[in-house]
């Protein structure tokens, strides 16, 4: 057990206790999702930036809910469409007080919400040398994702299946190839739908995952947030176990010798 | 009393009438945005946020105020 504690999730050389990173989209109210990213006990969650309500200024304010100086304000271009929007988004992101560690997101289609993969890399690049350190959203490619690499990605993290579904990991070949390739930081960033999708995540040898629509709209959230805490730390601490070698045939656990 | 002459800005998309001239800080300060918790755009382009008492407002301005919401 005391090898676990010190096993701690880097991203960009800032320490993380827990693998878990959440989103704080769709939940019923802010109340509701503060106290399912507490129960998470995420250290990392995603904002998005969005325009400010002019008209009514009592509205709650994420950040009165959410201590930015608690947990780790990871802003998100979520609903950006090409880099430009992308590009902008972030710089004012950082602009709201520092934050240069962002997710970058850049979607090519509204329907399935896969990544437009193009933009994103040229995204990267700009923004690393901009002084950002990036973590960013991308299909489950090994190609994409070395290429993300080379551009200066801090952290890759690559889709189970497209946003929301809840379908869990579709290509674990994939996800695998890709962490044999990389030493970056692996975050499943999207498409879990249950605690168990998680652990399969970790035992695949990804450093964390992003969970947002599976806690937030789950019938309980709370719950599901305390499951996927758990099932991030079974899921690693048994990818760190060193699983038995599958077997074809049956092989029994009780000893033969002495059978009456 | 000398007459204010009043001009149109667009704010988060939304024509608004103010004072010509204005200084962006106040602004900001009557629509009682929370400074410290938003970033400004002023024609596209990102505003220090130490300087808004500097910059005075014009005919036709577009300025941008946004901040963190909820998102995945």
């Amino acid at each position: 057990m005391a090898k676990l504690k010190s096993d701690k999730l880097i991203i960009a050389k800032k320490k993380f206790n827990s693998r878990l990173i959440v989103g704080t989209g769709k939940y019923k109210s802010m109340s509701e999702c503060a106290k399912a990213i507490e129960l998470s006990g995420a250290d990392i969650v995603t904002v998005a930036v969005r325009r400010v309500n002019i008209s009514n200024n009592k509205k709650p304010l994420l950040m009165d809910y959410i201590d930015p100086k608690k947990i780790t304000y990871l802003p998100n271009t979520a609903g950006c469409f090409n880099s430009d929007e992308a590009l902008r988004t972030l710089r004012l992101a950082r602009e709201i007080g520092g934050w240069k560690l962002v997710k970058l997101e850049v979607l090519g289609d509204k329907k399935n919400l896969f990544p437009e993969m193009i933009e994103t890399i040229k995204s990267t690049e700009i923004l690393t040398k901009e002084g950002f350190k990036v973590m960013v959203y991308c299909n489950d490619d090994p190609l994409m994702a070395k290429r993300l690499e080379n551009v200066g990605a801090c952290a890759i993290m690559p889709l189970a299946a497209p946003i929301g579904s809840g379908l869990g990991i579709q290509n674990k070949v994939n996800i695998k190839i890709i962490r044999k390739q990389t030493k970056l930081p692996l975050i499943i960033d999207a498409g879990l739908g249950q605690a168990s999708d998680a652990t399969i995540a970790m035992e695949l040898g990804c450093d964390g995952v992003l969970v947002n629509t599976a806690i937030a709209k789950a019938k309980k959230p709370f719950n599901m947030a305390l499951a996927f805490k758990n099932a991030v730390i079974a899921g690693r601490q048994s990818f760190l176990s060193g699983r038995i070698t599958p077997n074809l045939m049956g092989s029994a656990s009780s000893p033969s010798k002495g059978i009456i | 009393m000398k007459k204010v002459k009043k001009i149109k800005i667009k704010i988060n998309g939304r024509f608004i009438k103010t004072e010509d001239n204005i200084k962006l800080s106040a602004l900001l300060k009557n629509l009682k945005i929370p400074i410290k918790k938003v970033a400004i755009e002023l024609n596209q382009e990102i505003i220090d946020k130490t300087i808004l008492d500097k910059i005075n407002l014009k005919k036709n301005d577009k300025i941008e105020i946004v901040h963190f919401i909820g998102g995945g």
